[in-house]
């Protein structure tokens, strides 16, 4: 069922014409993925997702449409000319990889493992500190950079 | 469900995500494809990482970090997206042709 929620979602957000649809459909995608998360036993990544893509990204990108598209009564076809194309390629990236996956012995009947919180907190502060750190420095840029892109331009710009 | 089952869940997601992406006219329709396919490889490692065996957590500490970079790309893509969109007044990425003259 949660890969219902998953696979549908995610079809719905590409086919939907109304692009606001396209962003709900996206959320409840997204919310099945924490789903399978959970029966993956990873409970930490679940709630990030639910944090993260639930609650920031999803709001971030709502508040983009509304910002983008008031009032647009009118709505342009959703594809490009080249529709077709992206199909076939789509479907080739599919047929392959889902060809390895299905061909490749993955050990029947191994059981999914739950991630122990403890030992995941230890490997993130010893093991994986450097990548921890750059992240944060990587969110600092991002704020800074968002904030530049979306500021109006001052008086003394607008004026060459 | 078993580990292919998540795995074929994942491509499919991609795929639809990659489809989404080369198709789509919109371009926060595009970014939100680009979400889709970073949570269908996130899904794959959380897989793998949930079958490799116990005490093995370097799947779920990629998974993290990738949502942390997510959310960076999600931020400068649109605020790049509405600074584009509020210069050329449209979101369809056709229109964006001046360098084509």
């Amino acid at each position: 069922m949660l890969a219902t929620g998953v696979v549908g979602g995610g079809l719905a957000v590409v086919t939907l014409r109304n692009i606001i649809h396209s962003a709900i459909a996206m959320m409840v995608c997204f919310g099945s993925l924490a789903g399978m998360y959970l029966l993956l036993g990873a409970g930490i990544v679940a709630a990030a997702q639910v944090l993260i893509y639930l609650g920031a990204i999803s709001v971030l990108i709502l508040f983009a449409i509304m910002l983008t598209q008031a009032g647009d009564a009118n709505l342009p076809a959703p594809f490009h000319r080249q529709v077709w194309f992206a199909a076939v390629v789509a479907l080739a990236t599919i047929g392959l990889i889902g060809w390895v996956v299905i061909s490749t012995d993955w050990g029947a009947g191994a059981e999914a493992v739950a991630v122990v919180l403890d030992e995941l907190a230890t490997a993130l502060f010893t093991d994986f500190a450097l990548p921890f750190e750059i992240l944060s420095l990587l969110l600092l840029a991002a704020i800074i950079g968002a904030i530049y892109l979306a500021r109006r331009p001052e008086e003394d710009e607008r004026a060459n | 469900m078993g580990l292919s089952g998540y795995l074929v869940v994942s491509t499919l997601l991609f795929g639809i995500g990659a489809f989404g992406f080369l198709a789509r006219r919109n371009s926060i329709l595009m970014l939100i494809c680009i979400e889709l396919m970073l949570n269908a490889v996130n899904l794959s490692l959380v897989a793998f990482n949930a079958y490799a065996g116990p005490g093995e957590v370097t799947g779920a500490i990629f998974a993290l970090m990738i949502m942390a970079v997510a959310a960076a790309e999600a931020t400068v893509g649109l605020g790049l997206v509405i600074a584009i969109i509020r210069t050329r007044q449209t979101a369809e990425v056709d229109e964006y042709s001046e360098l084509k003259e």
